[in-house]
């Protein structure tokens, strides 16, 4: 028995969502607005808060950047591995684990725990174990008669650095996010494709891969969007620098750049609204992608 | 795995001299905890814990609260423009952060909450994925119970408070770690906020310490450590909610 609305239930309903319609409205959607806005003003100034020139020439400036051009072929560089080495290493790991309830729950604490680090605090650590001269990393590579490599200020290796380090924090949760899919495939399927004496290798390719599909698009989608995002890791990583030679300048951390260090709000609000484009569209994709999950 | 965060420890624990060895030595010799009370002491690092416990702590309570009361209008009560009102939230989600980011900036700055506590906790709130697994989670209490308890005569409000939050605890300690981890962990946002020392949260303040300690890594890495922690303990306490809350939402839409 649903009962319909009254103007009552709706003023009463209203009050109760006051808070976060004030939040929302105030930290969400009157930003988003004022971005686009912004993203405009071809003279602002902040102290004044006063706006002299308004057109499209803060997007034609970043269409001509160079650095905006080297923060998204960075980025575009840096999801092109990161997103099928974790969804690849993820998936490995859960089928592993999925084997072993009992060894997966002794593991689990271990393998999420980079969830909870503070991002800061981890990525030092990273720092601390690519230094060229006393770091781990190089250590290793020393007793395996390898040379070694100035990881943090060669742009050419930055990016693995970076990589690395990404890889390592996000294992965890792709993991979990992979065993929630794997748990999902009924069991009796498998059953009877051993009886139907299929090797494990095709039970693989044949079973276990297509049912997981949605889940690994779903991983791939996840891991590609936070891509994209990318700015702490990087920040921490090369102290406060976008890498050495620029070489993992992301769009995220241009955006900063432009905003905090250059006070340059029209340029950083314009390129906000590209990024804001690129997820629209990656993460429209990943909806529909769910969607089509659903109909499994 | 925990590789790098053994190698943290063992590094917090090594003299000046042992940490800048290369090759580099595994184990420290004596172990030095007194690096931890240097590091903690190096930097206001008391004042950067207190802010980010304050921080965390509002942020949560408050996102609890305002989460609950929304959830609760969109999962039990009707009214006008229910639908429309709930997409328009969900299309909030679509935004990201960094979008945001340089509006905030100016209407915290006009709004004189540059460098306060104010803009630092206030803006964080408005988060639609919290109310989006109450939601669900109310609806998933049977409307028989709530109909049990209109007939005994309970408002809405009662029916919230008495009925619906006990049995979506499980949900409100889901939520409740979340936030505590993303408050804590939050880089971007304190980091623009703030500009003094007063304010800093552990994340910047850390930060903010390499560039003070330079070379001395054994105090990076006990700083590091010393950061961690509270954060760990909070998880190994709440580690069932955690997972068991993030399995749900990596399933549902």
């Amino acid at each position: 028995m649903k009962q319909q609305p009254t103007l009552r239930g709706s003023l009463k309903a209203y009050l109760y969502l006051l808070p976060l319609l004030t939040a929302l409205g105030l930290f969400t959607f009157y930003p988003m607005v004022k971005t686009l806005l912004m993203s405009l003003y071809t003279r602002y100034d902040f102290l004044t808060d006063h706006v002299s020139q308004i057109g499209w020439a803060n997007f034609q400036f970043i269409w001509h950047d160079p650095d905006f051009h080297l923060a998204l072929k960075n980025t575009v560089v840096f999801a092109l591995w990161v997103v099928p080495l974790a969804t690849i290493l993820a998936m490995g790991c859960a089928l592993l684990l999925a084997r072993n309830p009992w060894f997966n729950r002794l593991l689990r604490t271990i393998y999420f725990l980079p969830f909870v680090t503070s991002t800061v605090a981890i990525s030092l650590v990273w720092n601390w174990l690519f230094q060229t001269d006393y770091g781990l990393i190089n250590a290793m590579r020393v007793w395996l008669g390898q040379t070694r490599i100035a990881w943090l200020s060669d742009p050419h290796y930055a990016m693995v650095a970076l990589i690395s380090l990404v890889l390592w924090k996000s294992l965890g949760v792709n993991i979990l996010v992979m065993l929630v899919g794997i748990s999902r495939i009924d069991q009796r399927l498998y059953q009877v494709a051993i009886l139907d004496e299929a090797s494990p290798h095709q039970r693989f390719w044949h079973l276990t891969l297509p049912l997981l599909k949605p889940t690994i698009a779903l991983v791939i989608l996840m891991t590609t969007i936070a891509s994209f995002k990318l700015f702490n890791e990087v920040f921490v990583l090369f102290q406060g620098s976008p890498g050495p030679g620029k070489s993992t300048l992301t769009v995220v951390f241009y955006l900063y750049d432009k905003f905090y260090v250059a006070y340059q709000y029209g340029i950083a609000a314009a390129a906000s609204v590209v990024l804001f484009v690129i997820l629209l569209t990656l993460t429209a994709l990943q909806w529909w992608v769910r969607q089509g999950a659903w109909h499994d | 795995m925990v590789l790098p965060l053994l190698w943290m420890l063992t590094t917090a624990l090594k003299t000046s001299f042992e940490a800048q060895q290369a090759p580099p030595v595994l184990f420290p010799h004596h172990w030095q905890w007194q690096n931890f009370k240097t590091a903690w002491q190096a930097a206001p690092f008391t004042r950067y814990l207190w802010n980010s416990l304050l921080v965390a702590f509002l942020v949560t309570i408050s996102q609890l609260v305002i989460s609950t009361l929304a959830a609760y209008a969109f999962a039990r009560l009707q009214f006008y423009g229910k639908r429309v009102l709930f997409i328009l939230c969900l299309t909030t989600l679509l935004i990201p952060g960094e979008m945001l980011l340089i509006p905030n900036f100016v209407t915290i700055t006009q709004l004189h909450w540059f460098d306060t506590y104010r803009g630092l906790v206030l803006p964080p709130l408005a988060n639609f994925f919290s109310v989006l697994l109450l939601k669900q989670a109310f609806e998933s209490i049977p409307t028989a119970i709530y109909q049990a308890a209109r007939l005994d005569g309970a408002g809405d409000l009662r029916c919230l408070l008495s009925v619906g939050l006990p049995l979506v605890r499980p949900t409100l300690v889901t939520v409740g770690l979340l936030q505590i981890i993303a408050s804590w962990n939050a880089f971007m946002w304190p980091l623009v906020a703030t500009n003094s020392e007063q304010y800093r949260t552990l994340p910047v303040g850390l930060q903010s310490f390499t560039a003070e300690a330079g070379t001395q890594y054994q105090l990076l890495m006990a700083a590091s450590t010393l950061a961690m922690i509270p954060l760990i303990l909070v998880y190994l306490s709440g580690q069932r909610y955690l997972i068991q809350g993030l399995s749900r939402t990596g399933l549902k839409g």
